[in-house]
């Protein structure tokens, strides 16, 4: 048979060997959490408490502000301390509840649950989007959205995204392996609103466990395991879909637009809690790994917990780390030091020692194509990037800069580690800046 | 034989022809005025005007809508020229210059992480807030440089920004981009300036830079009518800052300094002088 894939990609070393037999352990609760209000993509959520305030767990801390927004909830019983800016993943100091927590972990009454059959589509992604589900793969794109595609979009296939393939990560890995009933009843949730489309559970060739797991599981159900071959970045949405299904999304368009949609695994276990068992997303599954950790973990953590207590619940560090990222080691973000919080997108805790770093001064592009050909969304990475450097945003738009899923195959195969991914995602900051400005 | 030099004789004369015609028919107006102050600014098109190039500010000079001394780099000469072929007054702006407000650099100042990105102040300053530590220092990385229309930026070896006091014409282009505000204008009449944009306390910049303004007050103490200490952090007045070159030895961080005794360490800019460029030229 032909092998399901898409052109380009790269293959970086795995590294999942570490945690991929670990099961997932709870991690023990700290003492204080910081929740920042920004967590999806889309407006940031608007914090409705205040200082002094108690507060159940579960209960709406932020709410959404507008279509493209989520609430975010309370990750444990106690009590407000601040509402203010706190250091944020992403770079900045952005707002922030502070809870401290009064170690009762009490839930707030959550609403009766109805039976499944007798919900409504509407109702059912209503529940999903109050309970501030969204994309647990690391893109935090709110569920509802892309479980609500206008009326001339009919969706014919929903692809579960399994695949995982950032080195190092196996949180997904694990869920599959030990939570497929939650995975399954979230498969059931969404066969409920997109009734009779084809159901597909994409997995990487890597983990044949879950593979024959989930293949076992599936009998019966009209869910299709579909094993696809290792290479990065097989789990990006647009090359899923186009392995799976041999359609393309179109440049600036969206999977809705071809008649598919794709939710992470994790995403769908979460929205089995939110419709039937009406648990907001105050929870996730995160790997903390890398050599400068003592004891790699899969860790089931909640939302807001400072990424240092984490680290902490993993063995503590021996050495100061090199590099400290959230995510996987190619998509994910470097951080200045381990006082953050960890949030809906943090899938990993990756941290390296500084001896492992493959540190090079950035050298003249030799045009050896390597990026070109490991582009998977076709595009010509050196050329953009060298418009960005020369500020000719014009051209670096023509050449499709914003087609660019910053997927990080080009830097990786730059044999003149020239900073790839970071020009074009300069260059698409300018040219939307433009497009904003008129 | 004669056939050739018929027919291109005839096909030349024809074009020649139509190209007078055409050069008649679709003849451009253009003010001789406009010509004439083109001729006599500096011709850098900086922009520092408002206008695309010299010749989008000549037009508008000609036209009325601006006054004769927009342009900086053309100084008070190129005012007075302009105001002569208009046959209008025009008031002679103070000469100005940009001062990069830093002087850590790789050595004196403290990084938060090691940034290996991107060769550009504003990428850099994306990541994080920028790798250095200082809320307000340069970051090293050129941009400002890179822009300058006159040359007239240099990047030490150690990666600070400084400014020669003898090429900058003031066009500002620099500080259209420094993504820390770091760059700002100053009269050329002074050559003293507190080379320090934190605002932190004074115990906080101790810990990332050696050369920061710690708001100790001694320059003001020293000389009360040249400074002013806002928001924790000296700066120059200068309206009146004639003895300003008298706390210069007093400030314990050396972060006030005379570009007449030198530029910042790391340059290769020979000291300034004073005046620097005779006005007449």
């Amino acid at each position: 048979m032909r092998q399901m894939t898409f052109a380009g990609g790269v293959h970086p070393p795995d590294q999942k060997q570490a945690t991929a037999h670990k099961p997932i352990e709870d991690c023990p609760l700290p003492a204080e959490y910081v929740v920042p209000m920004a967590q999806h993509i889309g407006a940031p959520a608007n914090p409705c408490v205040a200082v002094g305030d108690r507060v159940l767990k579960g209960q709406v801390i932020g709410e959404a502000r507008g279509f493209v927004s989520v609430p975010v909830h309370a990750p444990t019983s106690g009590e407000v301390t601040a509402v203010e800016a706190r250091p944020h993943p992403a770079g900045s100091s952005l707002p922030a509840v502070v809870i401290r927590a009064d170690d009762e972990d009490r839930w707030q009454e959550r609403p009766a649950v109805e039976d499944l059959a007798a919900l409504e589509a509407e109702d059912i992604i209503d529940l999903i989007r109050r309970a501030g589900v969204v994309g647990l793969g690391g893109a935090t794109f709110p569920a509802h959205v892309k479980l609500s595609p206008p009326p001339e979009k009919p969706i014919d296939t929903v692809i579960l995204n399994g695949v995982e393939c950032e080195p190092y990560l196996t949180a997904d890995h694990r869920l599959m392996l030990e939570e497929a009933d939650r995975l399954l009843e979230g498969v059931a949730v969404l066969q409920k609103i997109f009734a009779s489309c084809r159901v597909v559970i994409g997995i990487e060739e890597n983990k044949p466990d879950a593979i024959e797991l989930l293949n076992q599981r599936c009998s019966g159900r009209d869910v299709e395991v579909v094993p696809l071959p290792v290479k990065y970045p097989q789990g990006a949405e647009k090359q899923l879909i186009k392995a799976i299904t041999g359609r393309e999304v179109p440049s600036g368009g969206l999977p809705m637009d071809i008649g598919v949609v794709v939710q992470n695994v994790g995403t769908t276990a979460a929205i089995a809690d939110a419709v039937l068992r009406g648990t907001p997303l105050i929870e996730r599954v995160c790997t903390v790994t890398g050599a400068a950790v003592r004891e790699p973990k899969n860790l089931r953590i909640r939302i807001g917990m400072p990424v240092a207590h984490l680290v902490e619940a993993c063995g503590g560090i021996d050495e100061d780390p090199g590099k400290i990222i959230l995510g996987g080691p190619m998509m994910g973000i470097a951080q200045v030091d381990l006082a953050i919080p960890a949030t809906r997108g943090t899938s990993g805790v990756l941290l390296l020692r500084e001896q492992d770093l493959p540190l090079r001064q950035e050298g003249p592009c030799i045009r050896c194509a390597r990026c070109v050909q490991g582009c998977p969304a076709n595009l010509l990475p050196t050329t953009i990037a060298a418009y960005g450097r020369l500020d000719r945003m014009e051209e670096a738009e023509d050449y499709r800069a914003l087609d660019c899923i910053e997927c990080g195959c080009c830097s990786f195969s730059c044999p003149a580690a020239i900073p790839l991914v970071q020009t074009i995602r300069y260059a698409k900051a300018a040219i939307m800046a433009r497009k904003r400005s008129g | 034989m004669l056939t050739a030099i018929f027919s291109l004789g005839g096909i030349g004369l024809v074009a020649a022809v139509a190209l007078g015609l055409a050069a008649k028919r679709f003849a451009v107006e253009v003010d001789p005025r406009e010509l004439a102050i083109l001729e006599a600014l500096p011709g850098a098109n900086c922009g520092a005007c408002g206008y695309p190039g010299c010749a989008g500010y000549a037009k508008a000079l000609v036209a009325g809508e601006i006054d004769a001394n927009q342009c900086p780099p053309g100084g008070a000469a190129a005012a007075a020229k302009v105001a002569n072929i208009l046959g209008v007054e025009v008031a002679i702006r103070e000469p100005e210059v940009a001062v990069v407000l830093c002087q850590g650099d790789n050595e004196t100042a403290s990084n938060r992480y090691r940034y290996l990105g991107l060769t550009d102040c504003v990428a850099a300053q994306k990541l994080a807030g920028g790798p250095k530590v200082c809320p307000g220092g340069c970051l090293g990385l050129g941009t400002c440089a890179r822009i300058c229309p006159f040359d007239a930026i240099e990047m030490t070896p150690k990666g600070l920004a400084v400014i020669s006091r003898e090429k900058c014409t003031g066009c500002r282009k620099c500080i259209s981009v420094c993504p820390r505000q770091v760059i700002r204008m100053a009269p050329l009449k002074t050559s003293v300036h507190v080379l320090c944009n934190s605002h932190d306390k004074g115990a906080l910049v101790r810990k990332y830079c050696q050369v920061g303004c710690i708001s100790c007050h001694i320059c003001e103490k020293t000389v009360p009518e040249a400074y002013v200490i806002e928001q924790l952090l000296a700066r120059v007045d200068y309206d009146n800052a004639g003895n300003a070159g008298a706390a210069v030895d007093k400030c314990p961080t050396h972060c006030i300094r005379d570009f007449v005794a030198g530029y910042p360490p790391g340059s290769s800019y020979p000291p300034a002088v004073v005046p620097v460029k005779s006005d007449a030229a």
